[in-house]
């Protein structure tokens, strides 16, 4: 990926982004998909497209999914 | 006596479970809520104090997962996972009637706690920030987009556009916090304990700006149009 391409990348947003507060009521539900083998995404686009760009939500997730495994 | 455990603090054992009957969950989850729910004896005791280790176990694990990235260290970041364990098992217990089935219990039960651990950390940075409020470093803006060093002269130029833009054409309140998470590196949970606010008002703010730089830039030459720019 270019300079360009990486500055270009941050810019962008996404119009499927459902925003924190969204992602966060299922993050529950979008957590459990992905540890089962499920695809998350087809399901919660939205979602998806948030964690994608917003670092402390995709953080949470990775958390959340630390925890799941962890049992 | 517990901090979870407060007089008048998670009162469930009347609660009506909404949603899926127990039948419809799997079995772990259905037994989690008949000992949570099951008055005030020993077999609810037990599912609290069972809980609750469960909690201060993901707490801990995930204040040390997240230690590099927060000036928080030793004793106050275990202080932070034992206070976010107790505050989530409150809130789980006041909240136990909202649990719908749409996860496994434990899942729905893992997610206050790591929220608390997001919150308490972002609150607990202006203990001893790193970058203070309003510090505006402008020569650090290549390192936080990843730039490579050796790319930072040929990026000058549009990274001086975008410091123009947000100068000139972001509203204080978008240039602020735009300032504060992107240039300063601030952690966007920081922010918004310091500003009080959600993190999704803080969120919805870089968005703005963020399209608002760009429009800028593709209309001023430095990018081109198109792609998932729709909104």
């Amino acid at each position: 990926m270019s300079e360009w391409e990486r500055l270009d990348r941050f810019l962008r947003t996404d119009p499927r982004d459902v925003g924190c507060d969204e992602a966060m009521a299922v993050l529950h539900i979008y957590a459990d998909l992905a540890a089962t083998g499920e695809n998350p995404v087809e399901r919660y686009p939205g979602v998806a497209a948030h964690l994608a760009a917003c670092g402390p939500c995709a953080e949470d997730f990775t958390g959340l999914l630390a925890a799941v495994a962890s049992d | 006596m517990p901090q979870w455990r407060r007089p008048g603090a998670g009162s469930v054992a009347s609660v009506e479970l909404a949603g899926p009957t127990e039948r419809e969950l799997d079995a772990e989850s259905a037994d989690w809520l008949r000992r949570l729910s099951a008055g005030a004896g020993a077999l609810r005791q037990q599912a609290e104090r069972e809980l609750h280790a469960r909690l201060v176990r993901i707490a801990l694990a995930e204040v040390n997962r997240r230690s590099a990235s927060t000036p928080v260290t030793g004793p106050e970041l275990t202080d932070v996972a034992h206070q976010a364990a107790d505050d989530a098992m409150l809130a789980i217990l006041a909240k136990l009637a909202d649990f719908r089935g749409e996860s496994r219990f434990i899942t729905w039960a893992y997610r206050f706690v790591i929220l608390e651990v997001s919150s308490k950390l972002g609150r607990h940075y202006w203990r001893n920030p790193p970058v203070m409020l309003d510090a505006a470093q402008w020569e650090r803006l290549p390192d936080r987009l990843g730039i490579d060093p050796d790319q930072h002269a040929a990026t000058a130029g549009i990274l001086a556009e975008v410091r123009r833009v947000v100068e000139d054409e972001l509203t204080a309140h978008q240039r602020r916090v735009f300032v504060a998470v992107v240039v300063d590196g601030i952690p966007l949970d920081a922010l918004a304990a310091r500003l009080s606010l959600q993190r999704n008002a803080i969120y919805k703010v870089i968005f703005d700006a963020r399209r608002k730089i760009r429009q800028a830039l593709v209309a001023n030459g430095y990018l081109e149009d198109g792609g998932l720019e729709r909104r």
